[in-house]
């Protein structure tokens, strides 16, 4: 009788026709860790079982071929990867993790001979790890390894299309995310990272010792250039650092790009006349064509601005080369990670928003939206500060509780700004400094704009609370829990700040987060 | 107007207390304090004056905070800054920095426009202090 195993929905034409069992056992394969169990088709046909060659035509499982190495030792030089597998039922993870580590690497659905002419055990993948996610028994942690020739240098377009390419829409698996990627000090090394980084930008901006704040100019859509610069001017003067053009402000009809431009500049200008103070608004140069960016990042530098903006949206090419753009010419590079939410936020299904973070920090930007924790948008407090450690930190290590599965040696690549942004307000900021840190740009659009006494109102009460929240930490205050007293004090100095807590007091966004580390301190431990 | 560069320039001027409170937390993360002073504060004059040396090896408030006010005594009407140094690889920066004296009247700047083509404009700060010598500034 001829035996075969089916390891995926690549051959339901087979199964349909073909009866099938599911057997709770294969042939033990060392170093098997999880539950096990595979889809095993029966023939009619005749002959005895014949084991399978590695190099016979046909259909092998993956793990056969060499894609599952239990006793694998990663080399320094691999990167890593860790994917939430989600198999078909019925599938044996063991299996679908090497499915995932072929399909990402070297493989195709049948053996082809054309492997032979190549160092093929070096350009395969290798799944090395398989676990089960504790508390969920549908899925696994599969960790696997990538040897560094698999990618050109410098390229996350290319590291993307390798390791994201294909293998998401495999029918074999009911959903994969890949939740954290180790990239090799060898491979990091070949990336310029941010244009400046946060010292450099520190030192550029004269603003050290606190957050930056900003605001994105609301509303988002319709105002004409003139309106639209005159609530730049007023967040500036009023005490704010930057103020920003919201993602989809690019050149609409209402406002066409070049007149924005000119009026925000104007704005900036003036509010560094007012204040003393070095003073930013993040021009989006985001545009239709690569043409496009470069002609409006041009003007920006033409017009003197400290800094740019683009959109996630754009691309990781077009990221990259804004990033050797904005380094050459002197420009801070803010990031919008527009259109992030659609792949980021399930857990089941899609890419972490840490692996994002590597990425952007790799092909370099200065800037970029990271989650506040209190604000509108998804933001577990652990899970968050993963992301925050990502961007700041020149080694970050393995850490369960804020879903970091490897340590990450950045080798003094710059380090990104995290920016927070939407939802939060004045009332919040002994909680904005305890979850996020110095090292952020803290963002209060519609905490600025919203101020009933007007923009600079809005942003005098923001400033006024963050200086007196830092003094007070650094005087060694108890801010985190004293944090309401040290506002009221604060404001009965500052009629401003008075009204925004007023306003916006007890104004929370308290929903169950979609995006948790499967990891949590509990008291018994 | 009231120049708002430095941590703490939106907040009533720092005591005596309050600069050596923010002075021993600088000493409690090992960030050597150093005094700076100038009588130009355009946001992008990148190089005030040192008063001295970066205290690197003053451990206590008191001694740099006597080193404070013999600036401020020296200095009366001049801006004079407090600035704390991180030394650790990855930072190698300021970490904090703000403004402990101010002259008593601060005239500001004047923004200079140059119209060009297109609806271009140039723009530059000017500084009205600046207008009088260096040491005459500010006085009187």
């Amino acid at each position: 009788m001829r035996k075969y195993y089916l390891t995926s929905i690549i051959r339901g034409a087979i199964m349909a026709t073909k009866r099938t069992v599911i057997v709770p056992s294969l042939p033990a394969r060392k170093g098997r860790a999880v539950g096990e169990f595979a889809m095993k088709t029966e023939s009619n046909g005749a002959g005895a079982p014949k084991e399978k060659g590695r190099w016979d035509s046909g259909v092998s499982l993956y793990a056969d071929m060499g894609y599952w190495d239990a006793d694998y030792e990663p080399k320094a030089t691999d990167v890593l990867c860790a994917f939430r597998i989600t198999p078909q039922p019925g599938v044996d993870p063991i299996e679908a993790a090497a499915a995932v580590a072929g399909e990402s690497s070297t493989a195709t659905w049948t053996v082809v001979w054309t492997d032979r002419l190549t160092d093929h055990t070096r350009y395969q993948a290798k799944a090395y790890r398989c676990d089960q996610v504790p508390g969920n028994p549908e899925q696994y942690i599969a960790l696997i390894a990538y040897d560094i020739d698999l990618f050109e240098e410098g390229s996350i377009a290319n590291l993307t299309s390798s390791i994201i390419g294909n293998v998401f829409g495999f029918k074999a698996l009911k959903a994969l995310r890949l939740e954290d990627m180790r990239i090799p000090v060898a491979y990091v090394k070949t990336f310029q990272g941010p244009p400046h980084g946060i010292v450099m930008e520190r030192e550029y901006l004269n603003k050290f010792g606190r957050p930056l704040l900003g605001a994105t100019t609301k509303p988002k859509l319709g105002l004409s250039a003139k309106n639209y610069g005159r609530v730049v001017y007023e967040a500036l003067r009023g005490g704010l650092d930057f103020t920003k053009d919201d993602e989809n402000i690019n050149s609409q009809p209402f406002m066409r790009w070049r007149d924005r431009y000119l009026f925000c500049m104007e704005a900036v200008n003036r509010a560094e006349a007012a204040t003393g103070e070095v003073k930013g608004h993040y021009l989006n140069v985001t545009g239709a064509t690569m043409e496009d960016m470069y002609e409006r990042a041009e003007f920006a530098k033409e017009l003197g601005s400290v800094i740019i903006m683009e959109d996630l949206t754009v691309g990781f090419t077009a990221m990259a080369s804004m990033s050797k753009w904005a380094r050459k010419n002197g420009m801070i590079l803010h990031l919008h990670r527009a259109g992030h939410g659609t792949y980021t936020r399930q857990k089941s299904h899609g890419v972490s928003f840490r692996v994002i973070a590597k990425w952007c920090r790799l092909l370099g930007v200065d800037h970029i939206h990271a989650g506040t924790v209190v604000g509108k948008l998804e933001g577990d407090p652990n899970t968050t500060a993963g992301f925050y450690d990502i961007l700041r930190k020149d080694f970050v290590p393995a850490n369960p509780l804020h879903g970091v599965y490897f340590d990450q040696d950045w080798c003094a690549l710059g380090a990104v700004m995290p920016v927070a942004s939407g939802g939060i307000h004045a009332g919040q900021m002994h909680q904005l400094l305890h979850y996020l840190g110095e090292d952020v740009v803290l963002q209060f659009g519609g905490g600025t704009i919203g101020h009933p006494d007007g923009i600079a109102s809005g942003a005098t009460a923001n400033r006024v609370a963050l200086e007196a929240m830092i003094l007070a930490r650094n005087e060694g205050r108890d801010y985190m829990n004293e944090g309401t007293q040290i506002l009221e004090d604060a404001a009965k100095g500052c009629k401003p700040l008075a009204r925004a807590l007023d306003i916006w007091k007890g104004i929370t966004f308290d929903y169950a987060s979609t995006d948790m580390p499967d990891v949590a301190v509990t008291p018994n431990y | 107007m009231r120049i708002t560069q430095g941590t703490f320039s939106y907040l009533p001027d720092l005591t005596d207390e309050q600069i050596s409170k923010q002075v021993q937390y600088s000493l409690d993360n090992n960030w050597p304090i150093s005094i700076e002073f100038t009588d130009d504060p355009h946001p992008r004059n990148s190089y005030w004056e040192m008063y001295g040396l970066p205290m690197f090896d003053i451990k206590d408030a008191a001694g740099i905070m006597s080193e404070v006010r013999k600036a401020i005594a020296e200095h009366p009407d001049e801006y004079v800054k407090v600035n704390a140094y991180d030394a650790t690889r990855g930072r190698q920066t300021t970490a904090l920095s703000f403004i402990v004296n101010r002259p008593k009247h601060e005239p500001g700047f004047r923004l200079e426009r140059q119209t060009g083509e297109d609806r271009q404009i140039k723009y530059t700060l000017h500084s009205y202090a600046t207008e009088k010598p260096h040491g005459e500034r500010y006085s009187g």
